[in-house]
């Protein structure tokens, strides 16, 4: 029973790992580049959250459509802003203007909020659901099932439309896709607003969850879903799913029967165990660079 | 302009020397005194702790001197502001050893009292921290507190727990990576095998994974415990309320002195879930105990706010170092002050509002702790609380 316990809240966790790593591996298979801000977005995500619903009395579903608008707007922004014009420099300057929006989002906020946790409305509250001595949190489901509805709709999304079509085009080969008419840059921007949005979503789970968001909150479980997105496979849909779900459960089990104060050490020795034997992650594609 | 800065330099040295005299003649006013100087950030992050020890020491003095002094001598306090910067602090306390300090309060935070108790060792000082808790602030001879070193918080929780049987079967979760939570939780440990009390679990967490409990909440429900001991800060307790209260376990959450200002990290939406946690401390403002209702009477007509530990502990410092000056009866201007001082603390008894207090030669108080409860968004003493 306990080990159910564990296993649920690892797939709670790992739904929320899944949903952020969705927008790190979409990003590099489509622009090629690390979005290291993306991690930034969920606290912004639930920051607004919180000001739409505490601090303006919003129903709660129109605050999280709104935080979900506003978190749009910022990754479209910052794709815009600091990532368009360095469409063609070399890869480096790329993932150092990343870490920069990453320090600039994270010191907005602490300017805005000051750094002291805000507490995160409660508004789906549910009482635990206990099943003999197995107890599961009401979040924890809402978690799970909307993160499955979400990953549904985007695996339609990308294998049934044509800007799904698009956007693997786009990943396959940029060049020739722009010849076939389509706007690359236009594509890049769906996937910013997209990988956004799913942020934002994660941004409201986590702080479900765990009841507070500071300005830095964004950044370990940032680090923990791109971990998560090497894992399965950077670059492919279904891997950042797989490695989400895994790593939150594998996270979970270490500290449940390992250590918990190893947990964090044991979740990258098992990405570096996989790396060694599966350098391009569980899912990922191997592609031959033409010389 | 840069005569214009010069011009405004001058003028604010000016000022400075003048209000540097105004507090020389201030200390030494009429006949005889008692110099009780200490320092504490009055401005900056930790500007609460300080101001108040401050106010308390203050309050102390006032009422010391309207009751006729002491050995006709009448007492000055001078809390100087060091920014919880040990650097700062010991320019503070050079700067009242050279304004004529007999006593100090040494320093309102650990780091700074540390500083201090180096300076105050060399001069022979007798030193009586109000609420520097670290196991060095006390390392030297002449080095006294009034508030609870931390591990021993450890040690006396588990004896509250025991003796009003607030728990049977207790759970403990810790820091493992911060030396404060750890040291309370190895004395608690170990006061709780002495004791009898029994411990069901015990888990741990790190300052790198301090946000996601469910795993040790969820041992801690199949532990069966009906308490959870806390020893580590309120927004990490915070975390716990709120996915304990997810989870359904219903235990009573124990916390020490860390676990102060939890109100305020929780945010007033989520207060109901406080209800009914404990934390141990010595002071509680809603006492019914004389001394304490009628010093916080005092304290809230003077300053207009509540007083806490660190303005108790103060209070109490000042009356303590008072009554050991009686018992000594020595001129402050005698050879052998500083050493009939220090043998005096270890003599007195004094009847502060943190408690009756008597102290150890390792200038350890040693006195009654006792517990609040949170009851509607505010402490309540345990005894008042249950009756």
């Amino acid at each position: 029973m306990n080990f159910l316990s564990n296993l649920i809240s690892g797939l709670s966790l790992g739904s929320i790992y899944a949903l952020i790593a969705l927008g790190y591996t979409m990003v590099y298979g489509i622009a090629k580049m690390l979005n290291f801000a993306h991690g930034d977005i969920i606290m912004v995500g639930a920051f607004t959250c919180v000001v739409f619903i505490t601090n303006m009395g919003m129903h709660p579903a129109v605050g999280v459509l709104a935080s979900v608008v506003v978190c749009v707007v910022v990754g479209v922004l910052v794709e815009r802003i600091a990532y368009k014009p360095l469409r063609s420099a070399p890869p480096l300057s790329v993932l150092i203007t990343a870490i920069g929006v990453s320090y600039f989002l994270q010191s907005l906020a602490q300017l805005i909020f000051g750094t002291n946790q805000k507490s995160f409305p409660k508004f789906i509250s549910l009482s635990p659901i206990t099943i003999g001595q197995l107890t599961i949190k009401g979040e924890s489901v809402v978690t799970m099932a909307v993160t499955v509805v979400i990953m549904a709709a985007l695996t339609l999304f990308i294998s049934k439309t044509r800007m799904g079509k698009a956007m693997r085009a786009v990943s396959e080969d940029k060049q020739a896709a722009e010849l076939m008419g389509i706007s690359v840059n236009r594509t890049i921007t769906i996937t910013f607003a997209i990988g956004s949005a799913l942020a934002s979503v994660a941004g409201s789970f986590y702080g479900l969850t765990y009841g507070f968001v500071g300005p830095y909150s964004g950044s370990m479980p940032g680090i923990k879903a791109f971990v998560a997105a090497v894992f399965g496979g950077i670059g492919s849909i279904p891997g950042a799913m797989l490695g989400g779900i895994l790593l939150g459960v594998i996270e979970n089990m270490a500290k449940a029967y390992i250590s918990t104060e190893l947990s964090d050490a044991i979740v990258f020795g098992v990405l570096i165990a996989v790396l060694l034997v599966k350098p391009t992650g569980l899912l990922g594609k191997k592609t031959n660079e033409k010389v | 302009m840069k005569k214009f800065l010069s011009v405004f330099m001058a003028g604010v040295m000016a000022c400075g020397m003048l209000t540097a005299c105004s507090g020389n003649s201030d200390s030494q006013t009429e006949g005889k005194v008692l110099y009780i100087g200490g320092s504490g950030p009055l401005t900056g992050d930790y500007a609460t702790y300080g101001t108040s020890v401050k106010q308390g020491a203050e309050l102390a003095m006032e009422e010391i001197n309207a009751a006729g002094g002491v050995n006709g001598y009448t007492v000055y306090v001078k809390v100087e502001d060091d920014q919880a910067d040990p650097l700062q602090a010991v320019s503070a306390y050079a700067s009242l050893m050279d304004d004529g300090m007999n006593v100090s309060l040494g320093g309102t935070t650990s780091g700074a009292c540390i500083a201090v108790s180096e300076e105050a060792y060399k001069d022979g000082l007798l030193m009586l921290t109000p609420s520097g808790s670290q196991k060095e602030c006390t390392q030297y001879d002449n080095g006294f507190r009034v508030c609870f070193q931390d591990p021993d918080q450890g040690k006396y929780a588990a004896k509250f727990i025991k003796d009003n049987n607030v728990g049977s079967k207790v759970a403990i979760l810790y820091e493992k990576s911060n030396d404060y939570s750890v040291g309370i939780y190895e004395n608690f440990a170990a006061t709780a095998e002495e004791v009898g009390l029994e411990v069901v679990t015990t888990q741990a967490f790190t300052d790198q994974s301090n946000q996601d409990f469910s795993v040790q909440l969820q041992a801690v429900k199949n532990s069966g415990a009906d308490l959870l001991f806390m020893p580590f800060y309120a927004q990490q307790a915070a975390y716990v309320l709120t996915q304990a209260d997810s989870m359904g376990l219903d235990v009573v959450f124990f916390g020490v002195d860390g676990m102060d200002g939890i109100l305020e990290k929780i945010g007033r939406e989520n207060q109901h879930l406080t209800e009914g946690v404990m934390l141990l401390t010595p002071f509680a403002a809603s006492s019914t105990e004389e001394n304490v209702v009628s010093f916080v009477n005092r304290y809230k007509s003077k300053y207009n706010a509540v007083p806490d530990q660190f303005a108790a502990d103060a209070y109490d410092a000042v009356y303590a170092i008072v009554e050991a000056f009686k018992t000594a009866g020595v001129e402050t201007d005698d050879e052998t002050f500083n050493e009939k001082m220090i043998a005096a603390m270890t003599q007195i008894t004094v009847e502060g509002v943190t408690g009756t207090m008597q102290w150890t030669a390792e200038g350890e108080p040693n006195k009654e702790a006792s517990a609040v409860v949170i009851k509607d968004g505010a402490y309540v003493t345990y005894q008042d609380y249950t009756a």
